[in-house]
């Protein structure tokens, strides 16, 4: 799932849900005091940072003392995050802050039980007793145990580093020219006729993460994220109804400022306020059924929701029902190599290694390198997203279809407080065989609904039932474009709305989008990764009108 | 396990009562700080929190995690330009950094339009939100208290899943102007799913207090267990408008949404549901039923809310809807001033009034409708109409002819809490409930349980 504002109140308990601060609402997913503008990025930094030998000394102390204290397993990671976020709206900057949270969390495993606990404060002293608090917690849960923990087995890397591909990092990134480009892209869009309101924002983050565990791996990576967004407002001359644009033209990914650049605000910014107003006129759509064609920053969020969560394994296993759900695609035993998902033309893979993508890594937060692997393959499930702890209920498969009991490398833990557990990676639709473009799918649909940029959405503990909204919904007749619609939902069952996929794109229309607030376990941990995709089109989707008079 | 490893690793000594920042010395750190600025304002806000959580799955702990954490955010001004950072490390060095970081990002701003200046000394009235038993809770108490669920779910031959947390924290707002705020509070939320064996029941039940001696595992047990067996065998109805007995958590569910939307400038602005046709607000206007009444006070003994908010500026009691008018929408400085008018801020706590009828007393009045656990994956549609979707779960039944007589499969919404409202039929009793989404404590939310007519509901789940 996607977190939303629901759970604001709890970061803006102490105000009035107004102004910058309660959009700060990114509890521990902070990230650093970068000096500011033209000064050399690490000119002030004072904090031990990645690839430093004391920090590389402090995680090693950390799972020394956990196996000293009895631990049979331990990991540690200290991770320190930076982030910088900018707030504007229409002329003014709301708020620009640069954040850091540094930590430690340490994982251990007593008579296969966990025991987890964490700190801020890195010293070996701090970190030896946090050791022997995760070690004593899981002693306090071991009462509860029925089947004890086994890990996979993994492949040590003694000494691992890994950094995102990034071309400039944002945080060197002068200050006053990354205020300018939001105030200019304000401008722009205030320039048409109509618009009222615009916010624009960016968000970087820079993790740098050291991670060591009792199985011989000691890995130093560095991660960066990049989000610029912007939403325009147009609100009619009586005040009876307002509509807004988000820039979902504009994905965050798993880049440096280049990213910022290469969205091209400025440019953008007069269409997304043509299209907010235009918005305002449109035909309140007809319900009924109607062949849908997504775009593909439209349909990354559906995959999200209706592909990639059913595949978790832990959910499969019921690990999640007291909050993100259980999974249809379960019990493995039933749906492994039989499950028909959608047709032949329907292939679906996990991975961290997409160029850009916000769930790419050299190693997970168990040090598993992780692989690409098939999830469904011609439209049957072959396959889950893993963990160590995991892979090992899937043995039985692994051995018939030849392959090794091993972790996918899908474990991630938000920050250096919280404890790592399967999280999804990228999980991408493949593109067809054949060099079909959006375009090309619009031309062969009679009569149906084109569907651009991820809106509203909302799908059940199960991932059945599911509905979405979308930024802009366009009628198409005969082929073609023949007007704008609203108040456009459409409701769906998930094995019959892939099912009733008949086209996909090819190779050239593939487009990554994603989301950093991929909400999972208790507590809430928020995860960031790209879904990959072509445009598709789905036949006979029943669409709802979401308009009401208040 | 040897006795060398025993001596080591000596429990009861590492867990110590959760160890937050007490008002003296977060009264010393902030002015350490604020003394570090050379800006035109300074304002410190710190967060000092301990937090514990225990999971469990398939009738065992599955993780559990401990942690401790400083927050210090810092807030400048630079003539009329504003800069801000955080950190998490203590050390002089960091402070000093903090702060100049803040001073050198206001210095590159433009203008800030809407400065306020920052507010001098207040007086606050206490809010009694801090228990010692929660804040000294150890992960072998809260294990005692999953235990009551896990072993109660595998004497029913049941599969309970569910999630305990305990937080302490400490939050003190501290500035250049000579104020200083400082606020102490202890929150515990438990929820838990019981599911059949084979997956085709669901029961849930959950609760929410600043106290743990309040959380009775025992009781959660036998709710989540009753409708998890009760739950079995649901069958399918067609969706549509039916009448409703919402229990307290799905009414939290809801109606904590409508507080969401009271925000006067989006209101003035045109862009809420709050916003009067041709201009201006909703403020005096009836929107709900006469016998609504959503208030938030942060002296509410079951729902205590939080004594200050971000700038400084003391909480009161808020009426935001009364005999079904809104009376109250919330204002920042900036807005208040602009408007002519007080500043209205979020007490940190949403109650709504109830009244006398018994969920038993709902049900037997009603000929047909539907009985609602709790709601779940609530989003917005629309909000020009507070218009969200979302579905029922664990624990959806048919009433007919006065009596619940079936589980039935879930239902998904497209409703608005204002719709509901408008369309009551009876309330409950209130009661504090757990109505956040992921099971954390969340804002403290007193709710009734509500009767009401026409709830639309647009597609049927398959999910249990």
């Amino acid at each position: 799932m996607t977190s939303s504002r629901r759970e604001f109140l709890k970061s803006s308990a102490s105000v009035a849900a107004v102004g910058f601060a309660a959009n700060l609402a990114s509890p521990r997913f902070a990230g650093a005091a970068a000096p500011a503008s033209r000064f050399a990025d690490d000119a002030l930094r004072i904090a031990p940072t990645v690839g430093d030998p004391a920090i590389r000394e402090l995680v090693l102390s950390a799972i020394d003392a956990a196996k000293r204290a009895g631990a049979s397993y331990a990991d540690a990671r200290i991770s320190q995050n930076r982030s910088r976020r900018l707030a504007t709206r229409e002329r003014r900057v709301q708020g620009l802050s640069d954040d850091e949270t540094l930590g430690c969390g340490i994982r251990v495993l007593v008579d296969g039980t966990w025991g987890f606990a964490a700190t801020r404060e890195l010293t070996a002293d701090a970190i030896a007793r946090t050791a022997r608090i995760a070690v004593a917690q899981a002693k306090a849960n071991r009462g509860t145990q029925v089947a004890p923990v086994k890990l996979a087995p993994v492949t040590a890397t003694p000494n691992g580093t890994w950094s995102s591909p990034i071309k400039i990092d944002p945080f060197t990134v002068a200050i006053e020219d990354q205020v300018a480009l939001l105030l200019r892209a304000n401008e722009a869009a205030l320039g048409v006729a109509g618009v009222k309101f615009v916010n624009s924002a960016m968000f970087f983050l820079r993790e740098e993460k050291t991670f060591a565990s009792t199985d011989g791996t000691v890995t130093v990576q560095t991660i960066y994220r990049a989000q610029p967004s912007m939403t325009v407002t147009a609100v009619s001359a009586d005040n009876s109804d307002f509509q807004s644009r988000q820039s979902t033209d504009i994905q965050p990914h798993g880049l440096g400022y280049e990213h910022v650049l290469d969205g091209k605000l400025v440019e953008n910014a007069p269409r997304w306020g043509a299209e907010a107003v235009e918005k305002l006129k449109a035909k309140p759509v007809d319900v009924g059924r109607y062949d849908l064609v997504l775009h593909p920053t439209h349909l990354w969020l559906t995959i999200h929701e209706s592909v990639a969560h059913p595949t978790e394994l832990d959910r499969a296993l019921g690990y999640e029902a007291n909050y993100a759900g259980t999974s249809f695609v379960a019990p493995p035993q039933k749906v492994l190599g039989k499950l028909k998902y959608g047709p032949e033309i329907m292939n679906i893979q996990g991975n961290r290694t997409e160029a850009g993508s916000l769930g790419a890594i050299g190693w997970d937060d168990e040090g598993v390198a992780p692989e690409t692997f098939d999830i469904i393959r011609k439209g049957v499930v072959v396959d889950y997203q893993t963990t160590r702890e995991q892979a090992g209920e899937l043995d039985w498969w692994y051995k018939q279809q030849g392959k090794p009991v091993r972790s996918h490398g899908n474990s991630y833990a938000q920050s250096w407080a919280d404890v790592q557990f399967q999280r999804m990676p990228n999980v991408s639709l493949l593109p067809g065989e054949k060099d079909l473009s959006y375009e090309d799918l619009i031309a062969a649909t009679d009569k149906g609904i084109a569907i651009v940029g991820d809106g509203s959405f909302s799908i059940d503990q199960q991932r059945y039932n599911a509905q979405f909204g979308g930024q802009l919904f366009y009628e198409i007749k005969g082929g073609k474009i023949v007007g704008m619609l609203k108040d456009v939902a459409y409701q769906i069952r998930t094995p019959e709305f892939w099912s009733a996929m008949d086209m996909l794109g090819g190779k050239r229309s593939y487009e990554l989008g994603g989301a950093f607030g991929d909400g999972k376990g208790q507590p809430a941990q928020s995860n960031a990764v790209s879904h990959g995709c072509p445009p598709t089109r789905h036949r006979q989707i029943n669409v709802i009108n979401t308009g009401r008079k208040a | 396990m040897s006795d060398r490893l025993r001596a080591d690793s000596s429990p009861r000594r590492l867990f110590e009562p959760a160890r937050v920042l007490s008002q003296a010395e977060a009264e010393s750190l902030a002015r350490r700080i604020v003394g570090f600025s050379q800006a035109d304002s300074c304002r410190v806000a710190i967060g000092s929190s301990a937090r514990g959580n225990t999971r469990f799955a398939v009738n065992q702990v599955s993780t559990s995690g401990d942690n401790e954490d400083v927050t210090i955010r810092v807030r400048v001004t630079v003539g009329k330009k504003v800069g801000a950072a955080t950190t998490n490390r203590l050390d002089d060095d960091a402070l000093r950094q903090v702060v100049q970081t803040a001073e050198r990002i206001a210095k590159l701003q433009p203008d800030d339009p809407e400065l306020m200046p920052e507010l001098g000394p207040q007086t606050y009235t206490g809010v009694d939100a801090f228990h010692a038993a929660t804040a000294a809770a150890e992960p072998g108490q809260r294990a005692e208290i999953v235990r009551k669920v896990t072993e109660a779910s595998r004497a029913a031959g049941l599969s309970s899943t569910g999630y305990l947390e305990v937080v302490t924290s400490a939050n003190a707002v501290a500035n250049s102007a000579g104020l200083f705020a400082y606020h102490r509070s202890t929150d515990c939320a438990f929820t838990t799913t019981v599911r059949t064996t084979d997956g085709a029941g669901s029961g849930w039940a959950g609760a929410a207090s600043r106290d743990i001696d309040a959380i009775d595992g025992a009781a959660l047990a036998a709710t989540a267990i009753d409708k998890a067996k009760r739950s079995l065998n649901a069958v399918a109805i067609e969706p549509g408008r039916y009448t409703v007995v919402l229990e307290p958590t799905a009414v939290g569910n809801l109606v904590q949404l409508l507080a969401f939307a009271t925000n006067a400038r989006q209101a003035d602005e045109g862009r809420s549901f709050f916003s009067k046709p041709g201009g201006g607000t909703k403020v005096g206007l009836k929107v709900v039923d006469e016998r609504v009444n959503l208030l938030s006070d942060p002296q509410d003994q079951l729902a205590p809310g939080v004594p200050f908010d971000g700038d400084g500026l003391p909480t009161r009691r808020v009426n935001w809807i009364e005999g079904g008018v809104v009376k109250e929408l919330g204002y920042d400085r900036f807005w208040a001033q602009k408007q002519g008018v007080a500043p209205v801020v979020l007490p940190g706590c949403l109650q709504m009034s109830g009244g006398s009828q018994s969920v038993q007393e709902m049900i037997a009045s009603t000929e047909r409708g539907i009985l609602v656990t709790r709601f779940w994956y609530i989003r917005p549609v629309d909000p020009r109409t507070i218009l969200y979707t979302g579905l029922t779960r664990d624990g959806t039944f048919l009433i007919e002819r006065g009596k619940v007589t079936k589980a039935i499969k879930n239902l998904r919404f497209n409703e608005s809490p204002v719709f509901l409202l408008n369309n009551i039929e009876a309330l409950g009793k209130t009661q504090r409930v757990s109505a956040s989404e992921s099971g954390s404590a969340g804002v403290p939310i007193v709710v009734p349980s509500v009767k009401a007519h026409d709830f639309t509901f647009t597609s049927l789940s398959d999910a249990v």
